[in-house]
């Protein structure tokens, strides 16, 4: 009975398997073209110069200019990731709430998936018309004895670029962990009440170490999505607050300066830092992951 | 012959004696007619690609335009927004391809970075001997087209009176008005924006430090508007004082009179700080014959006042001046013409020395 049972399965893992490769290759031939073939090139480029082999341009990574630009991004990327995580996490758990309307919540989906999307010049053009040094709220609030710009406050600096950035993050966010929150079974909440769980307990031994890898995963999409974003602080602070992003376009497709291989070589940094953050996210997922395997 | 090209004295920009040379030398060029056969060549050849020209900047559209009408070669210009870096990239990527660009209009280090790479094809117009001598390069592989000065583009509907100088910026009636078009990191006019500000504020052709002094002051002080301004941001009045090119100030005002008043200033505490950029023909050029038409017509004086109607000067401005085969009623439209036979112009080691000094020193130091 048992020896009688055992091929079917195998059988569809061997059909399994050449369906799947039907089915990926021209995924695989897709990836190889935009993505592995540029960042093999990316790397010849940020090594080869004139004669050979050099290091020269990778070395210009640790110059204070580029220094300066990485770390701005990484603290912007950071922050404004962290921003989308809480309050997105929080507006999709409050909208997925049993008690709340009907509408609102396709209301909310609806306008998360054009906000998401809702990015570059004219998002910065959008924040400059309403909260610019000239910005309609800023002049309203200035109507009324508040003077923004006098007491600190400006659009164009890290913390303006957080705001402008929450702008596409939160709604991302929301969009990304809603299914995660939806697989929330009611039933645990109802079996950790009825063991005598507060709705604290729920959270701290149930709800968030369920959520955790979707969390975690949602932390890494808009890190990097914030990482890569390029016209709107360009459009915003034009250079002011340097981002490598910004950096890149300007030894790359500027009018004043051009050096090809010191962008490959900033490029090079940029997956370096997302690579980096994929492996605290592998190392995190896999001791949180450990107890969720069937 | 092209890799032994070095950029040195030759390039240094002198346009007023540049001016008075070329005005010497026999201003015939502009009778030369073009040869019927170049015509009849680029005809045949049907077709030919430009890069990289907006319609609005120095008048391209109607230099297209009036190309099209008169010679009957459509024209297909790719990619108007590019930039100079752009320009080249597309040469050689595109290196074989009917679609390759045929001429090219890029800044003076870019001209002579193609030329250095081998990415141009040496050509010389009929008025070439009426092109001051600073202003080309000896072998025909690039020539200046146009060229234009630092000025301020004040929309006098918010800023009220029009800044006259550099230390005028300061003041507080310019609070958070005063925007670049962009990172000087990356956009020519910017860069060349903080290039005018040092030289009226004790820096020099060779020490660009002043200026990022200036700028930073001014940050310091909520005049700066770090956000890169646009056409429309200074119509609508958001960056209501744009450093830029006074072709694009003054074009700009034209297109905008219904709306709104543009003034265009040139700085007065300084001498003016100038930059021109060039033409030259695709080494792969698809279309070989169009592309020298094309440099023609361009160079000849039809071609020449389309610049001048879009406020640019062109290279053979002088020497048209001295032939006068510039209309008055089109002299009259333009700004006092004192500071455009002052203004300053870089070398292409002054400008690397610069870019340098930037590099190190602009984010660090302008802060708003």
């Amino acid at each position: 009975m048992s020896a009688a049972t055992t091929p079917p399965p195998a059988r569809a893992a061997r059909s399994g398997g050449w369906f799947t490769f039907v089915f990926m290759a021209p995924f695989l031939l897709y990836v190889s073209a935009f993505l592995i073939l540029p960042t093999l090139m990316l790397l010849a480029t940020a090594f080869l110069g004139k004669h050979g082999l050099t290091l020269h341009y990778v070395r210009s990574l640790g110059q204070g200019q580029t220094v300066v630009a990485f770390r701005n991004s990484i603290e912007l990327s950071a922050l404004a990731a962290f921003v989308g995580l809480v309050i997105g996490g929080l507006t999709a758990y409050f909208v997925l709430l049993p008690g709340m309307p009907r509408g609102l919540r396709s209301l909310v989906t609806t306008f998360g998936a054009v906000a998401a999307n809702f990015a570059g010049v004219p998002l910065a053009f959008a924040f400059i018309a309403t909260l610019g040094s000239l910005g309609i709220i800023t002049v309203w609030l200035k109507l009324i004895g508040i003077n923004l710009y006098g007491s600190g406050f400006t659009l164009y600096s890290l913390p303006g670029l957080v705001l402008v950035y929450a702008y596409f993050q939160i709604p991302l966010m929301v969009i990304v962990i809603t299914p995660a929150l939806e697989a929330l079974r009611r039933e645990w909440r109802e079996a950790a009440e009825n063991l005598g769980a507060s709705a604290w307990d729920y959270w701290r031994h149930v709800g968030l170490p369920i959520l955790l890898p979707s969390l975690l995963s949602a932390y890494i999409l808009l890190f990097g999505n914030a990482f890569s974003a390029y016209a709107t602080p360009y459009a915003l602070t034009s250079g002011i607050v340097a981002l490598v992003p910004v950096a890149i376009s300007n030894v790359l497709s500027g009018n004043v300066m051009v050096s090809q291989q010191t962008g490959a070589a900033l490029a090079l940094g940029m997956i370096g830092v997302m690579v980096v953050v994929m492996g605290i996210y592998a190392l995190i997922a896999r001791r949180v992951g450990r107890w969720v395997k069937r | 012959m092209v890799g032994d090209f070095t950029p040195d004295r030759r390039t240094v920009l002198k346009l007023a004696a540049a001016g008075t040379a070329a005005a010497l030398a026999p201003a015939t060029g502009h009778a030369v007619g073009i040869s019927p056969a170049l015509i009849k060549g680029a005809k045949h050849e049907g077709g030919l690609n430009t890069i990289a020209l907006p319609p609005d900047w120095a008048n391209y559209g109607e230099i297209i335009s009036t190309f099209e009408k008169k010679y009957g070669i459509p024209i297909k210009n790719a990619a108007p927004d590019d930039t100079s870096a752009e320009e080249l990239q597309s040469i050689r990527s595109m290196r074989g391809q009917s679609r390759g660009p045929d001429v090219v209009d890029v800044g003076l280090s870019f001209a002579l970075d193609g030329a250095k790479q081998g990415l141009f094809k040496p050509y010389k117009v009929s008025t070439w001997s009426t092109i001051p001598a600073a202003m080309k390069d000896p072998a025909g592989l690039w020539y200046g087209d146009y060229f234009g000065l630092i000025s301020f583009g004040v929309n006098m509907s918010v800023a009220k009176v029009a800044p006259q100088s550099w230390a005028d910026l300061k003041k507080p009636d310019y609070k958070g008005m005063v925007a670049l078009n962009g990172s000087p990191l990356g956009a020519g006019a910017a860069f060349a924006g903080v290039f005018a500000a040092a030289l009226a504020n004790g820096g020099s052709l060779d020490n660009i430090m002043p200026g990022i002094e200036f700028f930073a002051d001014l940050a310091k002080r909520g005049n700066f508007d770090p956000s890169a301004a646009t056409s429309a941001s200074l119509v609508s009045g958001q960056t209501p004082v744009v450093i830029n090119w006074d072709y694009l100030n003054l074009a700009q005002a034209k297109k905008s009179k219904a709306m709104t008043r543009i003034d265009t200033v040139i700085p007065a505490d300084a001498k003016p700080y100038g930059a021109f950029y060039c033409q030259a023909i695709s080494k792969f050029a698809p279309h070989p014959k169009a592309a020298e038409l094309w440099q023609e017509f361009i160079y000849s004086d039809e071609g020449q006042l389309l610049y001048l109607k879009g406020f640019a000067h062109p290279a053979r401005f002088s020497a048209m001046v001295k032939a006068g085969a510039i209309p008055a009623a089109m002299m009259a439209a333009l700004p006092p013409a004192k500071p455009y036979g002052e203004a300053l112009f870089a070398t292409i080691e002054q400008t690397k020395k610069a870019q340098a000094a930037l590099t190190e020193n602009w984010t660090k130091m302008v802060k708003a």
